[in-house]
């Protein structure tokens, strides 16, 4: 894009001999990004199309029952969707406050000396890879804080898994949500402390009404990544399909099924194989609409400075 | 806050709003936002102590020369240590010429028109597809389509795809750090655009460039859903010698430790995350290094 502005007036030497070939090289490297998302739609739909002719939408859609390898099989999706999103919820109670809070605190009332220190540390534990959250809320989160806490805790169970899942987004929302934040002009801040605000209502009157837009984007993001997240479900959720609103019982969201199908040999055409697409299909629609929707947010709901 | 206090004699003249927060509630809000930020601080902190206690005692040199065994004592990481570095071997090599090449096309050669735009939009959309779905790209695409099987080649073709959106942002931050009082310079001397790029632009965007290199990969050392869902082996025992091999990876082998019964393997997997931390924060730390040392402000 640089090129009109950049060489705007200046008289461009022609190019020499070999460099519309570079030109054409660097191009294809973008239009591996195209082709990504192509082949992402192609080989999810071609595979969902196969599912669909085996299984009907109405079964899928609204079965109460997931047992694709019992006979007769069944394809009732509900329960994996209802796991998937329990342990989302879970998430997000844990991390909606949390990461709210912590950047408020960062944004309004932070030196920068502890802002310095306080990000980096965030940054590592948003680079913790999911497989570390899924061991700790398995060793640690269940057997010594919920099963002492909350009687009846399974070994595998939602609360565990909902709990490091949020664990797992709250330096997202606490960055994002906190840059919307420090994009809210220090004028408005100004006026309110002038008038002998608190930073309290300055923080809750002034600063989150301004970014919130950004705030409910970071929120909606997070919810994406929550809902496609896989170790720490399959690890500390289980790997049970059961409809059921218990938190303590172990269940099987969408992602710990496509895990648990991978780890065993799947043989392409096989009904297995293809459900697995159709699971990711559903999972793709899910995150892309969410993801679709908080940058629509930003954009129309931002307010708009100077 | 019913009286206006006298305004005292300061620095500055702005209002910071302390006066008025020796109130209870003022005070009460303080000290929940502080609690909230350090649950997250601190579940880090718990989170690396309860790993290093549990871990510790397994970390040794058997278990870095061992192959995988079904007894924990014996248990070594060996074959997945070499996979892993198999796989980031790969993926730094075939994500660094796409990623910076797709960058350096966007913000010096790309002309602003709706093909551009497109491009820009499947960006940002890519980095929002949860990673599993790039394990059923990688299992439709590499392993089936293309025949190349469950490769270690496949493998970090998959997790080339996850991390270029990364790679890309960044490069592009950093080519337009560079000042376009740069540019003009070369091309006011004769320079082709292609000239000006490759020798001034893109020099001085590398440490840059570089960061964003390591974030990618640091993401992708720890990646276990994609890898499992394109079919790495979970169990192996043997040390993959070439990008054809079969092939299992460090947070795989976590993985499959931890999901094992017998509570000593649980042990072993906290030896393994303490290696994949160590790797990660040494990646950290040269990505901070090198952004400290090399970074220019123009």
């Amino acid at each position: 894009m640089a090129d009109q502005s950049v060489t705007a007036g200046l008289t461009r030497s022609r190019a020499r001999p070999g460099e519309a070939l570079i030109k054409i090289l660097l191009r294809l490297c973008a239009v591996v990004v195209l082709l990504t998302t192509v082949g992402i739609v192609a080989s999810l739909l071609f595979e969902t199309v196969e599912f669909f002719r085996d299984v009907g939408f109405g079964e899928y859609f609204t079965g109460t029952t997931w047992a694709p390898t019992f006979k007769p099989a069944r394809f009732g999706v509900l329960p994996l969707v209802a796991a998937t999103f329990l342990i989302t919820l879970i998430g997000a109670v844990v991390a909606f406050p949390l990461g709210l809070a912590s950047a408020i605190y960062l944004s309004e009332y932070a030196s920068n000396r502890v802002r310095k220190i306080v990000k980096p540390i965030l940054e590592i534990l948003a680079g913790i890879p999911t497989v570390v959250l899924g061991y700790f809320a398995l060793t640690f989160i269940t057997p010594t804080l919920l099963q002492k806490l909350v009687p009846g805790t399974e070994v595998f169970n939602a609360l565990a898994a909902g709990i490091a899942v949020g664990i797992m987004i709250i330096p997202m929302i606490a960055s994002i949500s906190e840059d919307a934040m420090r994009a809210v002009p220090q004028s408005l801040r100004q006026g309110a402390l002038a008038m002998g605000a608190t930073r309290r209502t300055v923080a809750t009157k002034i600063v989150v009404p301004a970014a919130l837009s950004g705030i409910a984007a970071a929120f909606i993001l997070a919810l994406s990544r929550a809902i496609g997240e896989t170790m720490i479900v399959t690890i500390a959720g289980g790997l049970n399909p059961t409809l059921s609103a218990d938190p303590r019982q172990s269940m099987e969201t969408m992602t710990a099924y496509i895990v648990q199908v991978s780890l065993g040999d799947t043989p392409a055409g096989s009904t297995a194989y293809k459900t697995i697409f159709a699971l990711g299909t559903t999972l793709f629609v899910i995150t892309l609409a969410l993801n679709t929707l908080s940058y629509r947010i930003v954009r129309r709901f931002r307010e708009k400075y100077e | 806050m019913s009286v206006a206090a006298p305004p005292a004699p300061s620095a500055t003249s702005l209002a910071t709003g302390r006066r008025a927060e020796r109130s209870v509630r003022a005070l009460t809000f303080q000290a929940v936002l502080l609690m909230c930020l350090s649950v997250g601080l601190m579940t880090l902190l718990v989170l690396l102590i309860d790993v290093f206690r549990d871990g510790v005692g397994s970390l040794n040199a058997d278990f870095l020369n061992n192959l995988d065994s079904r007894f924990a004592r014996r248990a070594g990481i060996r074959p997945a240590l070499i996979g892993t570095l198999w796989l980031m071997g790969l993926v730094a090599v075939i994500s660094f010429p796409i990623g910076v090449g797709a960058a350096i096309w966007l913000e010096e050669f790309a002309p602003k028109n709706k093909f551009t735009a497109l491009i820009d939009v499947n960006i940002a959309n890519l980095a929002g597809v949860p990673s599993i779905v790039y394990g059923l790209l990688g299992l439709a695409a590499f392993v089936r389509f293309m025949h190349m099987g469950r490769t270690v080649l496949a493998g970090a073709l998959t997790l080339v795809l996850l991390i270029l959106p990364v790679i890309i942002v960044s490069a592009r931050e950093a080519l337009r750090a560079v000042p376009d009082s740069i540019r003009h310079g070369a091309l006011a001397v004769g320079a082709t655009t292609w000239q000006t790029v490759s020798r001034h632009t893109l020099p001085a965007a590398i440490p840059g460039i570089m960061t964003g290199m390591i974030l990618g990969l640091s993401r992708a050392i720890g990646e276990t859903a994609p890898l499992i869902t394109m079919g790495a082996l979970t169990y192996v025992n043997f040390v993959p010698t070439g990008p054809l091999d079969r092939f299992t990876a460090m947070p795989i082998q976590i993985f499959n430790w931890t999901s094992r019964p017998q509570a000593e393997f649980q042990n072993v997997a906290a030896a393994g995350i303490i290696l994949l931390l160590g790797a990660l924060l040494l990646m950290n730390a040269v990505a901070v290094f090198l952004r400290n040392r090399y970074e220019r402000r123009w």
